[in-house]
């Protein structure tokens, strides 16, 4: 029971690892430039299918890893230049429905590229195997360089904002949008550049993470959604409060569905309990969101209400 | 009694205070103006007053009824309402559904779904009469956006009559009106009083001396001094603090 | 002023236009079009229903396809309780849609913005995930409706001409309905705290109240046409209520012009039918779809009958 825990704790970890890739480069996007962005998650599936078909090229995971950051960097480049930038000074509405109609012409391209079904990347050879944590306890490498990717990834993210210049003033502009204004630098360029480091960050993530998931044209949709209540959770603009939320969602779906049916049969009968679990584990997340905007609308992190 | 009362209103952003233990008794029926030196706190104590901006400490009592804490639209229900320095109105309304829906506000529910409200004789009567008290019944059936800044401001201050207010908070009525519009405006103020209490923020000094009962200074968010118009143009530290400054900018 | 005249003219020979359509599909022998007709008339309902919040109230629901699948629910479920009223059902699916849009909505209009585009998606979300949980419905699979409601306890509704004006009365009862309420009290201080929420403030309004009401009042109507739908496919699914369901409600509203009632209904009837006409085209119709999306909101103000205006 406790080294069940401990690895669904794990996994929980590793999921809102996943998820913070996602949602650092979007709660930027929404924070700097009150800008809603639909597509995102279409970018991290992408990464994804990158990843397959670079390192079918190179015979290498690694190398084609190392590839879809380039790509999914201009990827994001090309999708803000050609679209995005034209709808910085629109209504909200207008933003959803032209990234929606993104989200549709992405998704079916990529159902014409690599088609409907699922594809997979085999693991990379030398990460393949597991380690002992405690015994009789085993936990995959690979999860466990995710992990720690991630972790490096947002402590570089957390350098960059706390420690540059540049940082800085993203970091006050995104909880404050008047202060955006006067970042002194030429706004047109640095949104172009949040943008395609934003599609980067989620491109990584969807690659990382490609060998251990099927890789689906609908994988980009679940994750994208989960990524809303992430920053709605931390609140809007804030790189810490994406960090936060998506630990605790990740931890709360995950420790949820696995324990959920468990903690219930305490209370109840057990076949209710089963049954109560398997409806109420998902709605989790969900549930956990409203409960914290009850309490604190602007999120955890939030400066606007 | 005096018809508003308020007692030690604080109000800090950061360490700046705007608002440092403020006292002010406004008396029923009178027009009280608080002048003051730019930056001195004027809008954001009518913003604490009408409940638009919380307050650090202190307290707000209406009539005698405590007012502190409660959210804005409580107030104006009970007799308390404002005007905006910068025009806020509903700019896709006609100038004359904009008043018709403060009307609306205060006689019976509005959570009536079926009837047309456009066909509410009533409600349209009363706004028109505030449009005309204003001057701009020509007006009435122009989007509000398209008016001119003048008559926006005119609108403004017939949306808030139109509330029925007891006391009227007005910032900066005057702000950006041609003469003839200022003109008119002063008219309006000079005639509700005795009927309307007045509270009035404006930089226009001839409008402020002719109209008030009494002024009050405020200078870093407190008031220094209280009186008659006379009063205060002969009050030293007044003129140390504010006049005297006034009169350097050349205003 | 002058307006509303040729928008009752305009929605005369719109419904008069729907009336007759069974006519000419029977004319022309193509049972098809009287589906399809059917799922645009409980799509404009819907569509209807969201642009009362989005048009008039200012609030970008993405969750609306949340209320389509509680009504769809609400068919399948009391189906196999042996209930098979018309009636009943949408009785059901209103209550239902009226409890969930009163507590997500009293959450979600805590918030503005971008965060109330998110909480309401994330809503529909949950909402999508409880039905694909009750594995005793089906689950992920949906469930087949063993018949269509019933009208006067008889099974009316199986012959698809009457479904078909079913949905046509409903629909015009409910665009009768909408009218009024923009037209009325409610309708004004809605529209009034969509234009400048503090001035309905400093006038002694809460906007909170009147968007909540306007918020469960929509997902009610929106429910009526999650019935519809269900009845029109014999089948419920999760699908119903699939997030995409609910930017396609949005696409409508849009294509017909925010805040123009009819308009909504036409919208809806625009994108089904472009949907249709583009799927005979080709199998990968999205593409080509999100790309008229993507044109229409880049240029134009005013839906699809702006843009045709501005290139004329």
């Amino acid at each position: 029971m406790t080294s069940l825990f401990l690895l669904q704790l794990l996994n929980g970890v590793q999921f809102g690892i996943l998820l913070f890739l996602i949602a650092a480069g979007l709660t930027l996007v929404f924070g700097i430039m009150d800008f809603v962005n639909l597509a995102h998650g279409v970018i991290y599936m992408v990464g994804a299918y990158l990843v397959v078909s670079f390192t079918q090229m190179t015979g290498s995971y690694g190398l084609g890893l190392l590839l879809v950051l380039p790509a999914t960097l201009l990827f994001g480049l090309a999708l803000e230049l050609l679209v995005f930038r034209k709808l910085y000074d629109r209504p909200h509405l207008d933003q959803v429905l032209a990234t929606f109609g993104l989200v549709m012409i992405i998704t079916e391209a990529v159902e014409i590229i690599w088609g409907a079904a699922p594809l997979s990347v085999p693991m990379p050879e030398a990460l393949s195997g597991s380690i002992p944590l405690i015994a009789p306890l085993r936990y995959p490498v690979f999860r466990l360089v995710v992990i720690g990717v991630g972790l490096l990834t947002a402590l570089g993210l957390w350098l960059v904002i706390t420690r540059t210049r540049i940082g800085m003033r993203l970091r006050a502009g995104a909880t404050n949008r008047a202060m955006v204004a006067a970042l002194g630098v030429d706004i047109k360029r640095l949104f172009t550049l949040i943008f395609a480091f934003g599609a980067m960050l989620a491109g990584f993530a969807g690659a990382m993470v490609a060998p251990i998931l099927t890789v689906d044209p609908g994988m980009g949709e679940s994750v994208l959604i989960l990524a809303f209540v992430v920053i709605v959770i931390g609140g809007i603009g804030s790189v810490k409060g994406a960090f936060a939320g998506a630990l605790l969602v990740g931890l709360v779906d995950t420790l949820g569905r696995s324990f959920g049916p468990i903690v219930l049969r305490a209370f109840l009968e057990p076949a209710a309990a089963g049954q109560a679990g398997r409806v109420l584990a998902p709605m989790l997340v969900y549930i956990l969101m409203a409960v914290i905007l009850a309490l604190r609308p602007a999120g955890l992190f939030g400066a606007r209400t | 009694m005096s018809l508003l009362e308020v007692r030690g209103l604080r109000k800090s952003y950061g360490a700046l205070k705007v608002t440092d233990d403020l006292n002010l008794s406004v008396e029923a029926g009178e027009l009280h103006a608080i002048i003051g030196p730019n930056g001195a706190g004027k809008s954001t104590l009518i913003a604490q007053l009408s409940g638009q901006a919380g307050s650090d400490g202190g307290s707000v009592r209406f009539d005698g009824t405590e007012m502190t804490g409660l959210p804005m639209h409580r107030r104006v229900r009970a007799g308390m309402s404002r005007s905006f320095q910068i025009t806020s109105i509903l700019p896709g309304f006609t100038a004359l559904d904009n008043v018709a829906v403060a009307v609306q506000a205060r006689r019976g529910s509005s959570f009536r779904f079926f009837t047309p409200v456009a066909q509410e004789h009533a409600l349209n009567e009363a706004a028109l009469e505030a449009l005309n008290r204003v001057g701009i019944a020509d007006r009435a059936f122009f989007r509000a956006g398209s008016l001119s800044h003048g008559e926006k401001r005119q609108l403004e201050l017939a949306i808030a009559l139109a509330t029925r207010p007891r006391l009227l908070l007005l910032d900066e009525p005057l702000a950006g009106t041609s003469g003839q519009e200022a003109d008119r405006l002063v008219e309006v103020m000079r005639s509700l009083k005795g009927d309307v209490t007045q509270v009035l923020i404006e930089h226009d000094m001839d409008a402020v001396f002719a109209l008030a009962d009494r002024i009050s200074v405020l200078v870093y968010g407190r008031i220094i001094a209280t009186g008659t118009p006379d009063e205060i143009r002969g009050d030293p530290a007044v003129r140390a603090a504010y006049l005297g400054e006034e009169a350097g900018e050349g205003g | 002023m002058r307006l509303i005249p040729t928008r009752a003219w305009a929605a005369t020979i719109l419904f008069a236009a729907f009336a007759a359509l069974p006519l000419i599909a029977g004319a022309l022998e193509d049972s098809y079009l009287i589906v399809v007709a059917t799922r645009i008339l409980a799509y404009a309902i819907a569509a209807l229903a969201l642009d009362l919040i989005l048009g008039y109230g200012g609030l970008v629901s993405f969750g609306h396809a949340a209320y389509l699948g509680i009504g769809a629910y609400a068919v399948a479920i009391l189906n196999r309780a042996g209930v098979t009223d018309l009636g009943l059902h949408l009785l059901a699916a209103i209550l239902g849609a009226a409890v969930f849009a009163l507590v997500t909505g009293a959450i979600s209009l805590r918030t503005r913005g971008i965060y109330f585009i998110m909480i309401t998606l994330a809503f529909a979300q949950m909402a999508y995930f409880f039905f694909v949980s009750l594995s005793a419905y089906g689950g992920d699979d949906g469930v087949t409706l063993r018949a269509r409601s019933t009208l006067f306890g008889r099974p009316l509704l199986e012959d698809d001409t009457a479904l078909y004006y079913t949905a046509l009365v409903l629909l015009l009862g409910l665009y009768l309905l909408a009218v009024a309420i923009t037209r009325s009290r409610f309708g004004r201080v809605l529209t009034g705290a969509r234009e400048n929420p503090v001035r309905m403030r400093a006038i002694g309004f809460s906007p909170f109240r009147y968007q909540l009401t306007a918020y469960v009042i929509s997902g009610c109507m929106a429910a009526v046409a999650g019935v519809m739908l269900a009845n029109q496919a014999s089948y419920v699914s999760p699908a119903f209520m699939n997030w995409h369901r609910s930017g396609e409600l949005v696409v409508m509203v849009v294509f017909g012009g925010v805040g123009n009632l009819l308009g909504a209904v036409a919208g809806a009837t625009i994108a089904l039918l472009l949907e249709e006409w583009l799927a005979v085209l080709t199998d990968h119709w999205p593409i080509l779809f999100g790309t008229v999306l993507i044109l229409v909101v880049l240029y134009s103000r005013d839906g699809l009958a702006g843009f045709f205006r501005r290139r004329s």
